[in-house]
């Protein structure tokens, strides 16, 4: 398995993984911008349930989003100890609440496999592909799908 | 030939500059106000232009500059006597040639269908005399003109003497006289007794030298002229013709490199080691000149300043929270220190919103331009007028009210005003009048547009609606509600469309452009007597006063410009209507109450009204209501934040702003609360394409 083109084929990827819902999933670090304590947020009128509000962050609003909710499982109930990670995805920065960030995880590109088929629900559009890690199978979550979706305005 | 795209910007500004005035000179002669200064002027101005555009092969402007300005030389030299009909098309002329601006900026193709026919009235002011095709482009026939004629070289001597001003605007002797030699073989010889025998006594940029040059060759001295036409006024030119026998200094032809290198040797012309001294002489001893009334300034650079004001507002706030929260004794000094911080801060942004603040002057010149050109296109005689051309707005707000201002304009003269005959039938003067108004009134800038035409023709209005399912066919809708049906997104009426004002563009995107900009706009119709369109815009798009109220436990702020009063209603004072509906009583009127909880699907705590406080509010669409909230805490400047990049537009809130602990407050739209007397719809955040119009 080590002949010269094939290694040019394969990266080094890093993700970051976290619980949502009580199951494992990772967020590659390209996309991730910090991550912070939760604190409270401004609610907003109207909003689905999976947007906590926005919060302020050195000056810009940022979105924060309840990634358990959005992926179908139970709503967080937030409190000191769980964690925002803030992603910027296509100039859009958006912070979503988990339970807890655990470790950060260096695979090469080929280790990233393909969704098994299963039924499709939320949390199964979400994901990009999976990581086996020991025992434990890691969801590889699709960011794109998970921005509130409309387009920045030109200011 | 390849331009720097700075330079060609550079003339656009200028020209707009030049427009200005041109239009100017053409309202005075066309009023009778108009000396001999003034047609020159005029003449000036599109010479300029035509100039310039010259030199970026712009042949359609300066095809039609020319014509233009011969025409104003005609007028000029009183071979042309002022009447209306040649005033008409020159102003007329004036709208084409600003277009022609227009279209060499933005690069399309001139409209022929418009040029054609003024540029033909142009000609026939010229009669035969003149009368050649290749007139038209007559930048080629000049050229021909010069060689053509070289058979019988001519000499002619120039003098000038570059004044201070010629140098303080960055011009260049050398420049000029290599731009003559262009024309033929030159001699030069430079007067210096002048210049100070102690350099104490020297101004760097005073002008000393007077320059002698002959110029062989060219028929006419009008190349020689075009050299200078743009340091006309700033240097003492003569241009006399010599005899062929006339030449007498130093005819060699090294005079040129001899000058050249004098101009190159920095002890002459440009006195650097001298430099410094002279300037702080100058700021020392005389009064400081003034050299530029403007200064062309990036505005992103602007743009950096009002970002970091607005930090700095926020950053006081969080001072003064912290402040508060430290209970301090009430006598520390530190409160008026504060306080002090408050109004610098204030001063410093209301300084740099004037940087971006332009009066609307360019903007109604432009409307006046359509305006005058939709008259033409329905035969309608409409007087144009505008007013209050110097009020300030701010910039994005002056470039974004150009569209829903054009649509307005052509609806009112295409619906609005009457035709001729029309009006004589109705006992009113055979001509309309449009009246363009801007003024500004306590923190807020009004823009009115009003015709003097039939009134909004309600009955149809109304009966437009019901066709195209806007309204149920029993609604009972006072007339301001019917008005404002004109509005509705789907209003614009198919049977009205003529090719002036029908666009495709409603005036519901009139109305989004206005309220995307923080305005609001009002109709008062009086029928027989005309319509007035008022559109009522905040000062600044970056700050605003609030109000900031506590709703369920969430802070947020209210517009200060949107609240009438605040009130703590007693329980006489409310009256209920329906299962839910709540009034409030205030001299004599009949409010309705909404609750702005429930409104924005918090939960309410239940609190009877009476321990509420009411912010009374005036809205378009409602003509008064009474907000329902928990509590008002305090009015303060706050920074607006869009919302719209991060997360979408939210139905009933215009913005966000941070507030002196960190904690984000949502701004409330008034307008929008009121308008939705059901619950409000929000743009969900799992749907495309639902905030486009914003952009429009």
């Amino acid at each position: 398995m080590s002949l010269p083109d094939e290694k040019t084929q394969v990266k080094q990827l890093e993700f970051v993984t976290l619980v949502a819902g009580g199951q494992s999933f990772c967020i590659e670090i390209t996309q991730i911008r910090e991550i912070r304590r939760w604190t409270p947020v401004t609610i907003l009128p109207h909003s689905p349930a999976h947007v906590l509000g926005v919060i302020n962050l050195r000056g810009a609003v940022i979105p924060i989003i309840d990634l358990a909710a959005k992926l179908g499982f139970e709503r967080i109930t937030p409190t000191e100890r769980h964690v925002i990670i803030i992603t910027a995805i296509e100039d859009r920065i958006v912070g979503l609440l988990v339970e807890s960030v655990s470790e950060i995880l260096g695979v090469k590109s080929d280790m990233v496999r393909e969704t098994p088929r299963c039924p499709e629900d939320a949390s199964t559009r979400a994901i990009l592909g999976v990581i086996a890690v020991g025992d434990d199978m890691i969801k590889v979550i699709n960011l794109t799908s998970l921005m509130p979706s409309s387009e920045p305005v030109a200011a | 030939m390849a331009h720097d795209p700075s330079i060609l910007d550079t003339f656009f500004e200028e020209c707009e500059d030049l427009i200005v005035a041109l239009t100017e000179g053409l309202v005075d002669m066309r009023e009778g106000r108009a000396d001999d200064e003034t047609v020159n002027a005029v003449f000036r101005a599109v010479h300029s232009i035509k100039g310039a555009a010259g030199a970026f092969a712009l042949d359609d402007l300066v095809g039609f500059a020319h014509k233009f300005e011969t025409v104003l030389d005609e007028v000029r030299s009183h071979r042309l006597e002022i009447e209306e009909r040649l005033l008409r098309t020159l102003q007329r002329a004036g709208d084409i040639l600003a277009n022609l601006v227009d279209d060499a900026r933005d690069q399309t193709p001139a409209n022929r269908e418009l040029v054609d026919p003024v540029l033909a009235e142009l000609q026939s002011f010229l009669g035969s005399e003149q009368d050649s095709p290749a007139e038209d482009f007559v930048f080629e026939a000049m050229t021909l003109d010069f060689s053509g004629s070289s058979d019988a070289p001519t000499t002619y001597e120039l003098q000038f003497t570059p004044g201070r001003e010629f140098y303080t605007c960055g011009h260049d002797p050398l420049l000029l006289i290599t731009a003559l030699q262009e024309i033929g073989p030159i001699e030069v010889t430079v007067d210096t007794t002048k210049l100070p025998n102690t350099f104490t006594d020297f101004h760097w940029d005073d002008g000393y030298l007077k320059w002698t040059v002959k110029v062989s060759g060219p028929a006419t001295d009008l190349p020689m002229r075009e050299v200078f036409q743009f340091v006309d006024d700033l240097c003492d030119l003569k241009i006399m013709t010599l005899d062929d026998t006339g030449a007498q200094i130093d005819p060699t032809d090294q005079a040129i490199d001899h000058i050249i290198e004098a101009l190159q040797e920095p002890s002459i012309t440009v006195p650097v080691p001298a430099m410094e001294a002279a300037q702080k002489e100058e700021s020392a001893d005389r009064p400081i000149k003034k050299v530029a009334t403007t200064l062309r300034v990036d505005p992103e650079r602007v743009d950096r300043l009002i970002n970091a004001v607005g930090e700095l507002i926020i950053n006081q706030s969080v001072i003064s929270q912290r402040l508060q929260e430290a209970d301090l004794p009430n006598s520390a000094e530190l409160f008026s220190d504060l306080d002090d911080y408050k109004l610098l801060a204030r001063e410093i942004q209301e300084g740099v919103m004037a940087i971006r603040a332009q009066p609307v002057k360019p903007l109604f010149q432009r409307m006046l331009r359509i305006a005058r050109e939709a008259a033409d296109a329905v035969a309608k005689d409409i007087a144009i007028i505008t007013e209050g051309e110097s009020t300030e707005v701010d910039k994005t707000v002056v470039e974004r009210l150009a569209d829903p201002l054009t649509h307005m304009i052509r609806n009112a003269i295409d619906h609005g005003i009457e035709t001729p005959e029309a009006r004589i039938a109705t006992g009113k003067p055979r001509q309309g009048t449009l009246r363009l108004s801007a003024s500004q009134r306590s923190g807020s800038i009004v823009i009115e547009i009003a015709d003097d035409g039939a009134g909004l023709n309600r009955p149809r209005i109304r009966e437009l609606a019901i066709k195209k399912g806007l309204i149920p066919d029993d609604a009972a809708l006072s007339d301001q509600e019917i008005d404002h049906l004109l509005f509705a997104p789907g209003f614009s009426t198919a049977a009205e469309v003529t090719n002036l004002s029908g666009r495709g563009v409603g005036m519901d995107v009139v109305k989004t452009a206005i309220t995307a900009l923080g305005g609001r706009i009002a109709i008062n119709t009086v029928p027989e007597r005309g319509t007035t369109f008022s559109i009522t815009l905040p000062l600044t798009l970056a700050v605003m006063d609030g109000m900031i109220i506590n709703v369920s436990g969430q802070t947020m702020v209210v517009p200060i410009a949107s609240i009438l009063e605040t009130i703590r209603p007693s329980q006489a004072d409310l009256s209920k209507i329906g299962l839910k509906g709540e009034l409030l009583r205030i001299r004599g009127e009949y409010v309705p109450i909404i609750d702005l909880a429930d409104k924005l699907g918090h939960q309410t705590d239940g609190r009877p009204m009476t321990e509420r406080v009411l912010l009374l509010i005036q809205t378009e669409s409602i003509a008064q209501c009474a907000l329902a909230v928990d509590d008002i805490f305090d009015q303060r400047q706050v920074v607006v934040k869009s919302m719209q990049s991060n997360y979408g537009e939210i139905v009933g809130v215009s913005g966000a702003t941070i507030l002196g602990d960190g904690k984000i407050a949502l701004i409330i739209d008034p307008d929008a609360i009121a308008s939705d007397t059901g619950t409000l719809t929000h743009v969900p955040p799992k749907t495309d394409g639902g905030r486009s119009y914003v952009a429009a």
